[in-house]
């Protein structure tokens, strides 16, 4: 299969590749995938508490190539986002960036998964956090 | 194609790209294409035409081709039937079988591994009313031959199991399949593509009674086949699956191709007479690429057995990386993947999973397929790639970061998409 040079840019020069700390409440983690599906994302994005801007987002990725560079690519668009704009990247828009054929829109598909999944958590974890510190006091 | 990675230093005794997928075809060995050159010009004849000299000089290339194929098998000359290639060699002998045996029994024996050919044509014989056994193999990709005992009935007709499989290049256990064949009188036929050449193959020693080949896999051209049919001790009958002239004893018709049948019966002498020293040279690439592989990456595992393999087959798992994605990295090498993402069926490899292996493991299968133009130097320089591809692949893993960790993946609930 040929691959567009996007794909292999973001292939061979991976964007955000790493971890942050998943117990931070500024911290939001969506892993979605499945091994025997044979691809898994994880997106994690670090959120300003006061501005609800993502100041940071990192992804690691087990999958083909294109799933990489969605998985990238959605790291560079999400940052410097607030969360309500970042939940509005809709994998259509992965899969124009990356000349993705039809077969690897999935991967598109689980890049946008990851992203709501990451503001999910994030958003959970606030929650949470909240309840339990009234719980302690 | 882009480009996905430079390649600012290749070593001596390298070319690039390399070119290390010989079980899904190989290269011409230059002596077989010298050998066919003249019969695409001046021996243009039809082997067919009995009453000149251009058709005699045909049928003589067709007829010492015959020769040097049942020489390398331990058949006689008569007993090779020219095919376009084994898809139509294994069609023909199963189908052909089937259809000649129908009176007998309507039952065939075959085993989950086989290759489509065989495996799609025991499906449309099912649709006709005939029952197929697919054997199960074990963990190491073998049958076991108390299953193909058990598994033998009075209405079995055929038993067709490959000689080695394409994938992971286990071999079967021929010779005793064939002993029990005959003991039980039942017709033997075994898809011997990827292993006529390479190791040692004698349908008297081993009863096999129908075997498929095919010229590529051998350094011979495209297009061109063979199926050995037994003459005597049975005498083996098989009705004709395209009508037409007759050629070929009436099994079947079609004119010949002369120029690729001068050059699978030129391949096959050439195998004849290089198979051991070959083998042994192939044995050793094959296993200083693993012992490399094994030395500098964690979590990698041989997929199938490793004593009852082709010299030139390694099948391996580089687990937490999918195959897909390493493909890419190594795009100066010509190796395959048993992920999903690099087949048509967007399936991973049925043959993996046949071993018990689970879906990951399979999504991260690399097959090297090692052959006679393959050098030690590429063989390094491969091992050089994928050591460095993997290594950056599960700096990008999420799962290898988490086993690193201790987290227990299976305990894991994923989302299936």
């Amino acid at each position: 299969m040929a691959y567009s040079d996007k794909v292999v840019d973001h292939y061979n020069n991976p964007r955000n590749v790493g971890t942050l700390d998943k117990s931070s409440g500024e911290v939001g983690t969506g892993l979605v995938g499945a091994p025997e599906c044979g691809d898994v994302m994880r997106l994690q994005i670090r959120v300003n508490p006061e501005t609800q801007v993502i100041e940071e987002a990192k992804f690691k990725t087990f999958g083909c190539g294109s799933a990489i560079a969605s998985s990238s690519l959605a790291t560079e668009w999400v940052k410097g986002k607030t969360v309500a704009e970042a939940l509005e990247i809709k994998n259509t828009d992965i899969v124009k960036e990356l000349a993705l054929p039809p077969v690897k829109i999935h991967c598109s598909v689980l890049a946008e998964d990851a992203i709501r999944a990451a503001i999910g958590d994030w958003k959970k974890k606030n929650g949470v956090a909240e309840a339990e510190a009234v719980a302690t006091h | 194609m882009s480009n996905v990675t430079s390649n600012p230093d290749v070593p001596e005794g390298v070319s690039l790209p390399i070119y290390m997928d010989n079980h899904a075809t190989s290269p011409m060995d230059p002596r077989v294409l010298e050998a066919m050159l003249p019969y695409f010009s001046v021996k243009f004849g039809n082997a067919a035409s009995r009453n000149h000299s251009f058709g005699w000089e045909a049928e003589q290339g067709v007829e010492q081709a015959r020769e040097q194929i049942a020489r390398l098998i331990g058949a006689t000359a008569k007993e090779i039937i020219f095919t376009s290639g084994a898809t139509e060699s294994n069609n023909l002998a199963i189908k052909g079988i089937a259809e000649m045996y129908r009176e007998r029994g309507n039952h065939i024996i075959t085993q989950v591994t086989e290759h489509k050919a065989v495996l799609d044509t025991c499906k449309r014989l099912e649709k006709y009313g005939y029952r197929v056994t697919y054997l199960p193999v074990k963990a190491d990709g073998l049958i076991d031959l108390d299953d193909l005992r058990r598994a033998i009935d009075d209405k079995t007709i055929l038993v067709t199991i490959m000689s080695a499989n394409n994938e992971i290049g286990v071999i079967q256990p021929v010779a005793e399949i064939g002993n029990i064949c005959h003991e039980k009188g039942v017709i033997f036929h075994t898809d011997a593509v990827q292993a006529v050449g390479k190791i040692p193959v004698d349908v008297q020693a081993m009863n096999i009674d129908v075997l498929s080949l095919t010229a590529h896999k051998i350094y011979g051209p495209k297009g061109v086949g063979a199926l050995y049919v037994r003459r005597r001790n049975p005498r083996v009958q098989i009705a004709a699956q395209i009508d037409g002239g007759g050629h070929e004893r009436g099994m079947r018709s079609g004119t010949l191709n002369v120029p690729g049948i001068v050059g699978l019966g030129k391949a096959c002498a050439i195998a004849q007479e290089e198979m051991a020293t070959e083998a042994v040279r192939l044995r050793a690439m094959r296993d200083h690429l693993r012992a490399r592989l094994e030395a500098e990456l964690d979590y990698v595992e041989v997929n199938g057995s490793w004593e009852h393999r082709l010299p030139g087959n390694l099948n391996m798992s580089f687990i937490y990386v999918e195959g897909e994605s390493l493909l890419m990295g190594i795009n100066d090498v010509a190796v395959s993947s048993g992920s999903a993402c690099t087949s048509a069926t967007l399936e991973p490899s049925y043959v993996l999973k046949a071993l018990g292996l689970g879906d990951d493991v399979a999504h991260s299968s690399i097959r090297f397929g090692l052959g006679r133009f393959n050098t030690m130097a590429e063989c390094d320089y491969v091992a050089d790639k994928v050591i460095g591809i993997v290594k950056k692949l599960r700096e990008l893993s999420p799962l290898y970061e988490m086993v690193k960790e201790g987290i227990d993946l299976s305990k894991i609930e994923w989302a299936a998409h």
